[in-house]
């Protein structure tokens, strides 16, 4: 049997930060200061990144196909709003928590029903507790303002000090910290023996049971965890927009993430901010040209990212993988140095 | 009362028409085919654009949209979807999810977003009243047409040899392959087929259900609905499960108009918690 520190090492290993990824934040940091032009474009990535991630953890790692990520998302939004709307907290920092916890204790409850069935019964399980969630938002609409969206969101400044502006300098510098702490802390999840796990069940589920790993109980951890991040994206966009509308909860938005995510690869954290950034882009640039006809383009790419691979995930994976071997050469030369050290 | 028990059933029964196929292919290659919808946009277009525009007979207009869909369905079987049988579901939900939005997007370009009418013969409009019930004649119509494709699909499946083939390759295509049953035939058939009576069905549907190019998006739902509660291992189960759909749908829109469609998403979302294999469904040993 493996000991404990058998599992630590490669995992302090795999945990140990990469050239590629501290030049992946420095970046990110840069925008801020070097590209003030573009923030209201770069909340969005943010925003949609971190939602992304948010996916990943269930997919890429647990391996939960789902349809309706959008319901925690769009959770999230309403939460946000209606907390800034009828001025119940004047912080926004609280409305994040408390969209978060929201959206958290909704995936508690709903994760039961990823529990049983297919890859298909879960599919239309969490498809249709999302189109549940859009009707009762429609339906509510004394509470939500139903198709007209949720209006008269003023939000108060961050920290008390920062006004919003509309240039979206104060927002892109609060969604980008969020997004920064949320990966560090999925970083830290995913590097930890809970987030082996994951992969060990998403590898094989029947084998994972038989050895001891207490499944359920996982699945439903890291989907509510994952459903936390989500109604965080959720508070964010509403927070950065101030405003919220019923497509926060469509289907358009689910299936979007899960573009976003497999054109940046599942499984290594950053694909979800990857293909957030590359979507965005490309959207914004091909958006003057064809507006209306956009998501015919959405289509094109799925379909051409299943018949033939995507470059962007390949050169996101080997990355990855260039990453992973940087540090592990490193830990092994460490680790060869520490057995010598032993041996005199 | 009766009115809007007739009325679901005419629904129900259309919704089954236009959700069979994908309960045939989801059964038979395990394939999730979320572009279903898709078939069913296509065959109301061209439905539409027969009346409306070349003057075709409602009815003669029928027959030529079931293949025509059927004609569709066999191209994109034979040239895309083969290649995405073997990947895993996640894969084929984002390549159909993909043909979808490029098929929405596609007849938003083509046809414009508005909403489409189909001219009915006189024959078929407004309602007599048979016992104090008022019946819709084109939703007797409906039932009759849609009553006696079940028919004929029920003995298809039944009481021919192509029927027992499709059977058996439902059940374990491996074998039935091994008894030298041509399965990946017997699947291009039958999804010829099902797309035929899909588009069939979005033209039957025009009067009912609209048709805008959202349509696909809008009734996936209930074409899941149809497939999950009802099974994949008969048509039995699907047609059950469309009629008690179409019937729920209708009495709950006009009962507690409040709730709306709330009530079928839970039904759903319970009958699958409870029966993960549908509620008339079998577990297979796949």
């Amino acid at each position: 049997m493996m000991a404990a520190a058998d599992i630590a090492r490669p995992l302090a290993n795999r945990a140990r930060w990469g050239v590629l990824e501290t030049v992946f934040w420095a970046a990110a940091i840069g925008t801020l200061f070097l590209a003030p032009s573009r923030h209201l474009i770069l909340t969005q990535v943010a925003v949609l990144g971190l939602f992304a991630l948010s996916l990943d953890l269930i997919l890429g790692y647990a391996g939960i196909l789902s349809l309706g990520h959008a319901a925690f998302f769009g959770l999230g939004a309403y939460t946000a709003g209606l907390l800034a709307a009828h001025a119940v907290t004047t912080e926004p920092l609280l409305g994040l928590v408390a969209a978060g916890a929201i959206a958290a204790v909704f995936g508690l409850l709903t994760s039961v029903l990823i529990l049983r069935g297919s890859d298909l019964t879960r599919l239309m399980v969490t498809l249709g507790v999302a189109l549940m969630l859009r009707e009762l938002a429609n339906k509510l609409d004394w509470l939500t303002g139903g198709a007209d969206g949720l209006q008269g969101i003023v939000m108060p400044p961050l920290l008390g000090v920062f006004p919003f502006d509309i240039a979206g300098h104060v927002a892109y510098a609060y969604s980008l910290a969020v997004l920064f702490i949320m990966f560090l802390l999925a970083r830290r999840l995913v590097n930890s023996p809970f987030g082996l796990s994951l992969r060990a069940i998403k590898a094989n589920r029947l084998r994972c049971a038989a050895i001891g790993i207490a499944v359920d109980r996982r699945l439903i951890a890291i989907y509510t965890i994952a459903a936390g991040y989500a109604g965080i994206a959720g508070a964010l966009l509403t927070q950065t927009t101030q405003f919220a509308s019923l497509d926060v909860l469509g289907f358009e938005r689910s299936a979007d993430v899960l573009l976003v995510l497999i054109l940046g690869g599942p499984g290594y954290l950053y694909g979800g901010l990857i293909g957030a950034l590359v979507l965005t882009l490309v959207q914004d640039g091909l958006i003057n040209l064809t507006a209306r006809y956009w998501q015919f383009w959405i289509g094109l790419a799925l379909v051409i990212i299943v018949l033939g691979g995507d470059p962007v995930r390949r050169l996101g994976a080997s990355l990855g993988r260039a990453a992973r071997r940087l540090s592990a050469t490193r830990g092994s030369a460490q680790m060869v140095e520490s057995r010598r050290e032993a041996g005199r | 009362m009766l009115t809007i028990l007739f009325d679901g059933i005419a629904y129900g029964m259309l919704l089954f028409i236009l959700g069979c196929g994908l309960a045939v292919t989801l059964g038979l290659m395990n394939f999730i085919n979320l572009a279903h919808g898709a078939f069913a946009m296509a065959g109301g277009y061209i439905a539409v654009w027969l009346v409306n525009r070349l003057g075709v007979a409602f009815l003669a207009a029928l027959p030529l949209t079931f293949l025509f869909s059927a004609a569709l369905g066999v191209i994109v079987e034979r040239s895309l979807y083969v290649h995405v049988y073997r990947k895993s579901h996640l894969q084929q939900v984002l390549f159909t999810i993909g043909l979808v939005f490029m098929s929405v997007a596609a007849v938003d370009f083509l046809m414009g977003s508005e909403q489409q009418f189909i001219q009915l013969p006189e024959a078929f409009k407004g309602q007599f009243n048979l016992m104090g019930v008022g019946i819709g004649r084109y939703r007797l119509l409906i039932i009759a047409i849609c009553g006696a494709l079940t028919l004929i699909l029920q003995f298809v499946l039944t009481a021919t040899r192509f029927g027992s083939r499709l059977r058996a390759a439902v059940d374990d295509a491996r074998v039935a392959q091994g008894l030298g049953i041509n399965v990946g035939w017997v699947f291009a058939v039958t999804f010829a087929v099902g797309s035929g009576l899909a588009g069939l069905g979005g033209a039957l549907g025009t009067e009912l259900l609209g048709l805008d190019p959202a349509f696909p998006l809008k009734y996936l739902i209930y074409f899941l609905i149809v497939v999950a509660v009802g099974g994949t291992s008969s048509i039995t189960g699907p047609f059950l499960a469309a009629l008690l759909l179409g019937i729920a749908d209708v009495a709950g829109k006009y009962y507690i108009p409040s709730v709306g469609a709330f009530v079928i998403y839970t039904i759903m979302v319970v009958v699958l918690i409870a029966r993960p294999h549908g509620l008339f469904g079998r577990v297979t040993a796949r």
